[in-house]
């Protein structure tokens, strides 16, 4: 009886679980379904492939970086990545960031530290969309978190530049995009074959730049999830074994009632 | 749990077992909540600072950040070697040689917080009281502090530290 | 009520001058609760916990937190990627919101079933209002803190809602402000407030405790308790009980911060506000998604506001629509249907609100509005009068185990085996 009322009350709460996730990402905004990828830090158990995040961290830098700030990353953040500190100094030390004032009241610019976070393309958003044709580019930082759809979403935009169908026009200064809200973004296809190296042999597709893109913009936006989902199993197991103890415990003690 | 009898040995062993998981799973989650007032990740990458010693001329000295804190780095005159070399360790109430505090002699690089309670001595400019061994002299208990920073006069325990720092180039040097 | 005795001195010492362990024993431990209690009955302490999670995760986010519109946002993504498990108790605070309304929602609708607002509780459900209320006003408050889209969106829509009063509405709203816009002043208040408003309710819950013990506990039977054989103590029969419901909870709640953490967040409060361009479909979280289908159902500014606050105002006159004098549904045969008609009608709300304000929505809306009022103000008087309960049981305590009850309830924590 009381396991029943029990069973009952279970299911009620994933009843109300299911209904309070009304967001769940099966459609991007402007209601244009976006297929889902397999990701190897989805489930339960995913986690990063290094791999990929260095080399969808090669297409940041050398692609997206020129118009798109990653302002909550800094270089120290790479050691996530795989790359040791050295590396990650020789990495910082290509930028020149602003620092000051020194003692003359001057303001300075030195190569950038560790701890410095990613340099921005433009000094502020008004630069950006006077370079842009009036368009902003977006802090890439929680790219994954911002858009519906997250990773998949990235994925089939960047990989999703085609020649406008029949009957749709496209307006100047803008491309077409499946699955773009609106289907009119204004930015240009940022990918082409072969537009990066990698310098693992990985043949550098669209469709390759876009997914190791993608992944690392996952990382980017949410660094610390592996030891999230890692901590979350170890927490589960615990709160399982303890309310199984409750459980008895709590039979045991109204064994005489009733 | 001496009750001879099994049933009730067994059900006090699953009370004892409920109550123990529970307050381990209190202790467990205190640990974030407490772990989250150290320093974090960005606060601990700026731990470290770099500084040009070379346009601190003989006799000048300069006040630096680190961590939040002053730093003194002094350019000290022969005469103020020579006092704090040539100073008896037993007139010392924290003895430490002057060589054991500086890497070059005439660069005196100090954490300038007052072992006493925290307070910053003075001494840095030209115009401030130095103490009466004409190094520094903490305003808020009256420490005197020696031309190498160490403790003559006044409740301060220790020394004014040295903070770990080493040259990496000529004039450059590298805080923490 | 006996009085307890204690073997360590120091405590007796203490207790002599300071009785606070007397009162722990009589309110905590002795405390006489119907024995007949089922597992909806174990949200009511449930959310005095969840209340403690969110105080404790929120002083935590408070020590990191900076108010202030240039900061606020990028000092949220420092707790979550710099500060020590700062992700972690981000992630228990945002979620561990929608699990206390998940948790009181239950609550409420318990309430709802076995007529716990009736006589002698009315003031006890009343108190129970006034914490909904002080939590909407401070779960409203949280969401604006990370200074995202949906926060200044929705300050600036909420806010808005005071406008809709006639004559000084405009001025209402720019004193809420502090200025012409939502904006820092805007921001630092609701920073303010939303600190203290929880210890408010606090104070609440405390007033409802008392409130609960005055009378005791209601019951699935909803009959009064006629003695000792009635009851049990609170330790340790619903304490166990308690945590394990506790436990339970807990898996549920982890669950979600460890592996759906922004499943119940919107997408766009992961974009720094912009008070230049406003989201293409914003909506409130979910919790509040009842009463803002019930605002758009109302084709007037102002009558739509109203309607909003009358749906929440409604409960508190409650105990005076339902005039039936059996407590629980469970003698209640129309009722009882008409119970699970509203709970549908609630979701159906909820649902609603979810959606774009257009076609079809808005006549459903204004339908299962109107049955949200339907049922308090006709239905439940009209079955005050017409409907025939069925008759109740004489008392709880039915006689068990050769008369067991009454020497249980005697000696509720000495285990049978040892008389």
């Amino acid at each position: 009886m009381v396991l029943q009322r029990f069973v009952r009350g279970l299911l009620f709460l994933s009843f109300s679980l299911l209904i309070l996730i009304p967001n769940a990402p099966l459609k991007a905004a402007g209601g244009i379904a976006v297929p889902s990828q397999e990701w190897s830090f989805s489930g339960v158990f995913g986690t990063f492939d290094r791999g990929e995040l260095q080399r969808g961290f090669q297409v940041y830098k050398e692609v997206c970086a020129g118009c798109h700030s990653l302002n909550y990353i800094s270089f120290r953040n790479l050691a996530d990545l795989g790359f040791n500190d050295e590396e990650i100094k020789v990495i910082a030390k290509e930028y020149e960031v602003e620092d000051g004032p020194n003692n003359d009241g001057e303001m300075f610019t030195r190569s950038a530290i560790p701890s410095d976070t990613w340099p921005a393309p433009y000094p502020n958003d008004n630069a950006a969309r006077s370079g842009n044709n009036g368009a902003l580019p977006p802090d890439l930082s929680l790219m994954v978190d911002a858009r519906v759809g997250g990773a998949d979403y990235l994925y089939a935009l960047l990989s999703g530049y085609h020649d406008a169908p029949e009957g749709q026009e496209v307006a100047d200064g803008m491309y077409y995009n499946a699955y773009y809200p609106g289907h009119q973004i204004a930015m240009p296809s940022p990918l082409s074959d072969d537009g990066v190296e990698y310098s693992d042999g990985t043949a550098a597709t669209i469709n390759q730049q876009a997914r190791d893109v993608s992944a690392f913009l996952a990382w980017a936006t949410e660094p610390n999830m592996e030891q999230r989902k890692r901590m979350g199993v170890m927490v589960l197991i615990f709160l399982t074994a303890m309310t199984g103890l409750f459980y008895v415990s709590k039979r045991k003690i109204w064994a005489d009632v009733h | 749990m001496a009750d001879t009898n099994e049933g009730t040995t067994r059900r006090d062993f699953i009370h004892v077992a409920s109550a123990t998981a529970g307050a381990l799973g209190v202790a467990c989650v205190a640990w974030p909540f407490i772990d989250q007032m150290n320093p974090a990740a960005d606060t601990l990458a700026l731990s470290s600072t770099e500084f040009d010693v070379s346009g601190v001329e003989e006799g000048m000295a300069v006040t630096i950040v680190w961590r939040g804190k002053p730093v003194f780095i002094r350019h000290r005159t022969q005469k103020e070697i020579q006092e704090a070399t040539e100073v008896k360790l037993d007139d010392l109430p924290d003895p430490q040689v002057d060589s054991d505090r500086t890497t070059r002699p005439e660069m005196l690089v100090l954490l300038g917080v007052c072992t006493h309670l925290g307070c910053v001595p003075l001494g840095q400019s030209a115009t401030d009281p130095k103490g009466e061994w004409g190094g520094w002299f903490c305003p808020c208990h009256g420490s005197h502090y020696d031309t190498s920073g160490r403790i003559r006069k006044g409740p301060a325990p220790t020394n004014l530290a040295v903070p770990p720092y080493k040259y990496i180039s000529d004039s450059v040097i590298k805080i923490g | 009520m006996s009085e307890p005795k204690f073997n360590n001195s120091l405590i007796r010492w203490i207790d002599h001058r300071l009785p606070i362990f007397t009162f722990m024993h009589h309110e905590m431990h002795e405390y006489p609760t119907p024995k007949n209690l089922n597992y909806w009955w174990n949200f009511g302490s449930l959310a005095g916990i969840v209340l403690v999670i969110m105080i404790m995760s929120g002083i935590v986010l408070a020590m990191h937190y900076t108010a202030h519109v240039d900061h606020a946002f990028q000092s949220v993504e420092r707790i979550m990627r710099d500060v020590n498990y700062g992700w972690l108790v981000r992630y228990i605070h945002a979620n561990g919101a929608s699990f206390f309304f998940i948790v009181v929602y239950i609550h409420i609708f318990r309430g709802l079933y076995y007529g716990s607002y009736k006589a002698p509780r009315e003031l006890l459900w009343m108190l129970g209002v006034v914490i909904l209320i002080l939590m909407m006003a401070t779960a409203f408050m949280g969401y604006v803190l990370p200074w995202g889209q949906m926060s200044f969106w929705g300050a600036t829509v909420i806010t808005n809602l005071f406008s809709a009063i006639p004559l000084v509405g405009e001025s209402i709203v720019t004193l809420l402000w502090g200025g012409f816009s939502v904006d820092n002043p805007t921001l630092n208040r609701f920073y303010a407030l939303h600190y203290l408003l929880p210890f408010v309710i606090v104070g609440v819950v405390v007033l409802h405790i008392v409130a609960l013990h005055r009378f005791g506990s209601n019951n699935p039977l909803g009959i009064d308790v006629r003695g000792n054989q009635d009851t049990i103590s609170f330790h340790p029969y619903y304490t166990v009980k308690d945590a394990f419901g506790l436990g339970v909870f807990l898996i549920l709640l982890s669950a979600v911060v460890f592996f759906l953490p922004n499943s119940m967040g919107h997408p766009d409060n992961y974009i720094p506000a912009n008070p230049m361009v406003t989201p293409a479909h914003i909506v409130p979280e979910w919790y509040f998604l009842p009463f803002y289908a019930i605002l758009r159902a109302i084709p007037d500014k102002l009558f739509g506001v109203l309607a909003m606050f009358a749906a929440i105002g409604v409960l508190f006159i409650l105990p005076w629509l339902d005039r039936s004098p059996v407590r629980s549904a469970t003698f209640r045969p129309i009722y009882k249907v008409m119970f699970w008609v509203f709970l549908f009608d609630c979701v159906a709300l909820t649902w609603l609100g979810a959606k774009p304000a257009e076609g079809i929505y808005v006549i459903l809306s204004r339908l299962f509005t109107a049955y949200y009022f339907f049922h308090f103000l006709i239905l439940l008087p009209a079955l005050s009068i017409f409907e025939t309960p069925r008759s109740l049981p004489k008392s709880i305590g039915k006689p068990v185990l050769g008369g067991g009850g009454a020497a249980m309830a005697a000696a509720p924590a000495a285990p049978r085996e040892r008389s």
